[in-house]
């Protein structure tokens, strides 16, 4: 079991108005499993994202990821665990504009105690088999955006980690592009047996999905 | 990470330069208002550095600074040169006198007396004759400034240039004939007046007539015996002030600090240049964060810790603060180097250097700090907004 979740819940406060984003959520993912999360805007998936990352922290329940109770980590082991066993591919790409394609991908490899050198080749090797090998030294701002989305999914993925998370990874993309993104998703799920989250508004990709839950007012429905 | 950051930091080369330009003025303005600050200050006492060959100045006890003469009796010479700490002791005489220029204006110069045996106390630089030729009968030496400018005839032409004093000139000081025999160069006074060097016995001569004239004593301690416990044997057995070299170089620059409006003029430019810097840079560098702000969260978001990111953010700063302060230093200098000819008091030590660095280095942490504050409390989630 990659996560298992009981009785999520967690309220914004600003001032004196509690916004409650998610007000007791359960929820399990297994290997080699594709979980989309869906629900209209304000419906508690980013957040709900978040802490299964373990960026956010929940305010109640139990959130276990790999046995793990990671929201009750220090802040300096949780972004250690985040770096080792998280992925993460984001709506925007969130790719550093000054880096090459490669120097991004090697980032998680780096951060992780991995050489400069060999990080950038472990990267070149997995740019390549993505189909991108002809941009390898290419800013991310002279890609396109089902390559620079590429490039985002394989830097969340080039450290083998056991979870990837996606938010919206298909919204900026044209429908046939967001299908080639998806199948790349659900094979590097299936080959490495991780776990992945998606949270998409995206119809068109939720054939992709093992399951399926929806969201609202911070419930599953 | 280094690399990266660097890379982070030069890759979008309109901020960059912003920052760099920020910072480079900002050193630019500190070095170059600060190193004409401290031409000013050593301005103030051209005339002791010029004078090299005694390590000992006796005085009046009252002598606040170089230019405030308070004349010695002639029996004061003896008796400092009678004191067994001094290897030899000369008399100085400093004063201004009106010089009447050929074409008949007039002109105050400050006249220097030295000894007529030994000429010490004698020009630093000889452009042309020689110090032994002040022996000659009326014999003057000038400054090479004041010879080519405010000693200097009026033009052949009425647009043509002036003309310079020189070498077998005449001049009147004080209804006495004073001949040119030599062009020398000094170190700019404070004032900077023409400098006259003529012997002490005719420098007496021509000035006003005084009970005492005997400006100051030039000493010598003896080998083996420091400047300064001579000069405290000297102000204990004369009662006269006696000061090292440097003492005395002190003396003049502290009187100039606190009697006359330069420190705070210039302390004003200077620490505005310093805030102006401050401001630019900071904000430059804040904002360059600020627009790092997302990849920082995406950094940390993939486990980039707070160290990791404290580190890049001031790397960055550095890198940046290092290479501004260079260009700006280098541009300072070279402004200092292009005006060299000119009145301009530049002087830049290495102290200064080191100043500048010092004060770039708080500009790029006090820029690093501001934008560190914001990139420790950033909340990873941000990668998801």
């Amino acid at each position: 079991m990659i996560i298992t979740c009981k009785g999520i819940k967690k309220t914004y406060v600003s001032g004196t108005t509690k916004t409650p984003a998610l007000r007791g959520i359960d929820l399990e993912l297994n290997e080699g499993e594709l979980l989309m999360v869906m629900g209209p805007s304000g419906s508690g998936k980013t957040t709900l994202i978040s802490i299964l990352s373990g960026i956010l922290t929940q305010d109640e329940g139990q959130c276990l990821v790999f046995g793990k109770e990671i929201n009750a980590l220090p802040e300096r082991e949780r972004t250690a665990f985040r770096g080792k066993n998280v992925g993460f591919v984001f709506q925007s790409f969130n790719l550093i504009p000054t880096l090459t394609s490669k120097e991004n991908v090697s980032i998680p490899l780096i951060l992780n105690g991995m050489e400069r050198k060999k990080a950038l080749d472990a990267a070149e090797k997995l740019l390549i088999s993505f189909g991108l090998e002809d941009k390898l030294n290419t800013l991310p701002p002279e890609l396109s955006g089902g390559q620079q989305q590429r490039v985002a999914i394989a830097r969340g993925c080039v450290h083998e980690p056991g979870l990837i998370v996606c938010d919206e990874p298909t919204s900026a993309l044209d429908s046939e592009t967001g299908i080639k993104i998806l199948e790349l998703l659900k094979n590097a799920v299936i080959t490495s047996k991780r776990g992945m989250v998606i949270v998409t508004h995206d119809a068109r990709i939720l054939e992709f999905a093992n399951r399926i839950i929806r969201l609202e007012d911070g419930l599953v429905k | 990470m280094n690399l990266f950051a660097i890379k982070m930091l030069i890759g979008d080369r309109a901020k960059y330069l912003g920052i760099l330009m920020g910072l480079t003025f900002a050193a630019f303005i500190i070095t170059q208002q600060t190193a004409i600050f401290v031409g000013i200050m050593t301005r103030t006492y051209g005339f002791i550095t010029d004078t090299s060959q005694p390590n000992i100045w006796v005085m009046d006890q009252k002598v606040q600074f170089v230019d405030d003469i308070k004349p010695l009796k002639d029996t004061d010479l003896y008796r400092v040169k009678s004191i067994s700490d001094v290897e030899w002791a000369v008399p100085l005489y400093k004063g201004l006198l009106r010089a009447r220029l050929s074409n008949g204006t007039f002109q105050t110069c400050n006249v220097i007396g030295i000894d007529d045996a030994t000429l010490i106390g004698g020009p630093p630089i000889m452009i042309e004759g020689k110090v032994t030729h002040l022996r000659w009968p009326d014999a003057i030496i000038v400054n090479q400034v004041g010879a080519g400018d405010k000693l200097s005839g009026p033009p052949v032409a009425p647009d043509g240039p002036r003309i310079p004093l020189a070498v077998g000139d005449v001049l009147e000081l004080n209804d006495n004939r004073a001949e040119v025999v030599g062009i020398c160069d000094v170190t700019r006074t404070f004032q900077s007046q023409p400098v006259l060097y003529m012997t002490y016995n005719r420098a007496v001569t021509v000035a006003p007539q005084e009970r005492k004239l005997l400006s100051f004593i030039l000493a010598k301690s003896k080998p083996g015996i420091s400047p300064k416990k001579a000069c405290e044997k000297i102000q204990a057995i004369t009662g006269l002030a006696a000061y090292t070299r440097d003492e005395f170089k002190n003396l003049t620059m502290k009187y100039y600090l606190k009697y006359t409006g330069i420190p705070i003029n210039f302390g004003v430019a200077v620490g505005l240049g310093f805030i102006i810097g401050c401001a630019i840079a900071g904000q430059t560098f804040y904002n360059f964060t600020l627009d790092n702000l997302k990849y920082l969260g995406t950094l940390k978001a993939m486990g980039a810790s707070n160290l990791v990111l404290i580190r890049m953010i001031l790397l960055q700063a550095l890198t940046v603060g290092s290479i501004g302060w260079g260009i700006g230093v280098g541009g300072a200098a070279l402004f200092g180097y292009v005006f060299r000819n000119t009145e301009l008091a530049f002087k830049l030590p290495w102290e200064l250097l080191l100043l500048s660095g010092v004060a770039m280095l708080f500009i790029c942490m006090l820029a690093a700090f501001l934008s560190l504050y914001k990139v420790v409390k950033l909340d990873p989630a941000i990668v998801f907004k």
